[in-house]
């Protein structure tokens, strides 16, 4: 616990700092989209200038996250936002799904600088400087997805063939059963903070409308006056309170439950991944054990293989390691934050209604007064 | 002015002695002996029936030239004894409104002062909870109004004396009642400023308490619902603890207290419904203030009527006396027209009518008395009634404050140990 190294628990150390912001939108003949500013500020010797200012558009995240996962294939690729959302009449260019899309593209982007391997990565650093026409040629170039796309395929059907993986070390399944469960209970926090945001802006609707009732009343009350304007305006300052107790909800635990969904799916691929890889292995090796001959020959191969293996493996629990811990750290600093949100919303409203409330007796204890005089 | 008749009520309690009240009406009376059965059997609801059988939205114009939706009842009534022949005749109906049952009603007070007459349904829905609606086009309040309208009917039916006011049938059965005529005419042309004050007042009263009573059940249903969704955290945290070694004390603890935080509004609103007692009983006290306002309309009108009827009888007197015919009158043309009176016939007539003069000079002073008294002892207890109803209100805004607060304290103890619980995450 003591030891819980984090780029973002010690700035002094962070050497790319980078914003996601500006949502613009462009159009053209062919079609509508958004482009957002991405702002690199950093102080390594790898890049040419301290500063950098680009226009990125989502499709070139989804390069940049396909070319990680290429590269990296067992490390765990941060999550993007989704392509479009189903549910819920959120139209695809409104308002606050830009705002939503855009505040997790930071996420994303700052995650990979803060991961010890992929912020290194090549093609993340082109994104981050290359200008739109740079990036585009750079694209192209790259080695085709469908050389890839070949191996991968085998290499799914054998492990599907084989009926699963038979030697994949009891540490993956382990993790595997740990995400089916993992993922049940965020998308259940997720939906039930979702109905809590939901049942406070109908209270935050209801107090609005209970407050100046009161108002209304003072005029037909005259020695009631003050007793009514003051329970109004504590309604008033509550439902205030309430407001930012949904923002603080809003921005504090529905994007991070929302995150954590997403990295369900991306553990999945993750351990896929693994386990092909390892089919890779296991297949070489039955192909092996079927022909006594020519045994020499493929042992290099099967060497190879064999630390392909065991590096994806290592590179796999290390990464894995570091999420779990991630994952706790905003865990708890989402819920903490939730906790603190909630103690300041009711010191907000007691305050309001303890000074209410002063006033009242110093105006009954004035009143007994001057009744008891004579 | 025509008074219809209006009995006093002690004749009519005599159903259980069996004696027949005076000149009731129709024929049927039982020189005592027998009982209340006699005196139902005179009842409208006994000949016909009477039923509220439809309700229909319609839009119209208003008093303002206002555009309206509104609902119209079908009143529909059926002679009983052609039922029993065999015979179905097709009913008489009419459509009517709400508000023509207000007036209808508003009569029968005025008209019938001692009697307990029949309350209306509910002119609006009222504190209405969860998923009930407070709109009056919602279909279920309209159904359960036209039943509580054909109730009322039945009831006014079943009553021995009002069920023969003729106003009322024709209320069953003409389209043009002349109940509007009527309220126009019940119009008292002096009443004390204050009392129209005081009854501004009493509505004004009314309707802010039923909307704020209306508004916070709303309110209550909101933070119901916040809380209690906060009690399904308690049970995912602790099924998540179970697969989370370093996470899993931090949640399990701060999940109860989840169910502690969800389980305290159940007290809350059970404190507020008190609250709500309060407002209630000053809603309902407005319907006392009115009803004293009512009662001085009605003695103010009767003061009037008096008055007026004294000043024909001292105008006819004075006519006879002198001979002159200030006013026209159908007696005086005929009287000229067939001849005029002996001296003796108008002799006779004017000891008659000084007579009444006399007496209903003595009556108007009695009145007069009567009235004043009211009026300054009305007076004096709703000046009392002010007091306690400011006092009373405060307490009850006062006590709703302690209540927040109190609410806002369980709140952060709550809150501060589901954070500590978060921090050993």
């Amino acid at each position: 616990m003591l030891n819980q190294y984090k780029f973002e628990d010690e700035p002094e150390l962070r050497d790319l700092f980078i914003t996601v912001d500006d949502p613009e939108s462009h159009i053209t003949a062919i079609e509508t989209f958004i482009t957002y500013r991405v702002v690199t500020k950093t102080s390594r010797g790898e890049f040419d200038s301290s500063e950098y200012e680009v226009r990125r558009r989502y499709q070139d995240f989804l390069w940049l996250k396909s070319r990680l996962e290429e590269a990296h294939p067992t490390l765990i690729i941060p999550p993007l936002p989704e392509k479009f959302i189903m549910k819920g009449m959120v139209e695809r260019f409104s308002d606050e799904f830009i705002e939503t899309r855009r505040k997790a593209l930071h996420k994303f982007l700052n995650r990979i600088a803060e991961h010890p391997t992929l912020t290194f990565n090549e093609d993340f650093k082109i994104f981050l400087t290359a200008q739109a026409w740079e990036l585009s040629s750079h694209k192209k170039q790259g080695p085709g997805l469908f050389s890839r796309m070949g191996q991968t395929v085998r290499a799914v059907a054998s492990s599907v063939r084989g009926g699963g993986v038979k030697n994949r070390p009891d540490m993956f399944t382990d993790i595997n059963d740990y995400m089916e469960t993992f993922n049940q209970k965020i998308n259940l926090l997720d939906k039930i903070s979702q109905r809590i945001y939901k049942e406070e802006r109908g209270y935050y609707c209801e107090m609005k409308e209970y407050g100046p009732i009161h108002t209304l009343w003072c005029a037909s009350e005259e020695d009631l006056v003050d007793s009514l304007k003051g329970v109004a305006s504590c309604i008033d300052k509550c439902c205030k309170a309430t407001e930012n107790r949904m923002a603080g909800l809003s921005e504090n635990l529905l994007p991070v439950l929302h995150e954590y969904i997403l990295y369900s799916e991306v553990l999945t691929g993750v351990l896929k991944r693994r386990d092909q890889i390892q089919a890779e292995l296991d297949s070489k090796v039955d192909a092996l054990s079927n022909k006594k001959a020519e045994k020499d020959l493929p042992t290099e191969e099967i060497g190879n293989l064999e630390d392909k293996v065991e590096c994806a493996n290592n590179a796999l629990k290390a990464d894995w390691d570091r999420w779990k811990q991630n994952m706790q750290h905003d865990m708890k600093t989402a819920f903490l934050s939730v906790a603190e949100n909630n103690i300041h919303y009711y010191e907000q409203c007691l305050a309001t209604w303890e000074s209410f409330l002063t006033c009242q007796t110093v105006d009954l204890h004035l009143g007994e007064d001057s009744e008891e005089k004579p | 002015m025509e008074r219809p008749e209006a009995e006093p009520l002690g004749a009519s309690h005599s159903c259980q002695t069996g004696e027949a009240e005076p000149g009731t009406g129709p024929a049927e009376e039982e020189p005592g002996g027998a009982a209340a059965g006699t005196m139902m059997e005179d009842c409208l609801s006994k000949k016909i029936e009477i039923t509220v059988s439809e309700a229909e939205k319609r839009t119209g114009r208003n008093a303002m030239n206002m555009q309206e939706t509104y609902t119209a009842y079908l009143i529909e009534t059926r002679a009983v004894e052609s039922q029993t022949e065999g015979q179905c005749s097709p009913p008489d109906s009419l459509w009517r409104r709400y508000s023509e049952f207000e007036l209808l009603r508003n009569y029968l007070l005025v008209n019938y002062p001692h009697i307990v007459v029949p309350p209306l349904p509910e002119k609006r829905a009222e504190f209405v909870w969860h998923k009930l609606s407070a709109d009056n086009m919602d279909p279920d309040f309209v159904e359960r109004r036209r039943i509580g309208l054909e109730n009322f009917l039945i009831r006014v039916a079943s009553h021995p004396i009002i069920c023969q006011d003729k106003i009322f049938y024709s209320f069953l059965t003409q389209a043009d009642s002349r109940l509007k005529a009527l309220n126009a005419t019940f119009r008292v042309k002096n009443p004390d400023k204050r009392f129209t004050e005081l009854k501004h007042y009493s509505d004004e009263l009314q309707s802010v308490i039923s909307h704020l009573l209306r508004v916070r059940a709303r309110v209550a249903d909101r933070l119901y619902g916040v809380y209690k969704v906060h009690g399904n955290y308690g049970r995912v945290f602790s099924e998540w603890s179970a697969i989370e070694k370093e996470m899993g004390d931090g949640l399990q603890s701060a999940g109860h207290h989840m169910d502690v935080y969800a389980g305290s509004i159940d007290d809350i609103l059970e404190e507020e419904e008190h609250y709500a007692d309060q407002l209630k009983e000053y809603l309902f006290y407005a319907e006392a203030l009115r009803a004293v306002c009512r009662k001085h309309e009605l003695m103010q009108y009767d003061l009037e009527i008096a008055a007026q009827d004294l000043a024909s009888k001292k105008q006819q007197c004075e006519e006879l006396a002198t001979g002159t015919l200030r006013t026209f009158s159908l007696k005086g043309m005929t009287s000229k027209l067939f001849g005029q009176e002996t001296p003796e016939q108008r002799e006779g007539k004017i000891k008659v009518l000084e007579e009444q003069i006399h007496e209903g000079e003595e009556q108007l002073k009695s009145k007069n008395v009567e009235s004043r008294e009211f009026v300054k002892s009305a007076w004096t207890d709703i000046e009392r009634f002010k007091e306690q109803k400011n006092h009373d209100l405060k307490e009850a805004l006062i006590s709703y404050a302690v209540m927040q607060i109190s609410m806002c304290k369980k709140g952060i103890q709550v809150w501060t140990n589901a954070k500590e619980c978060f921090s050993k995450m």
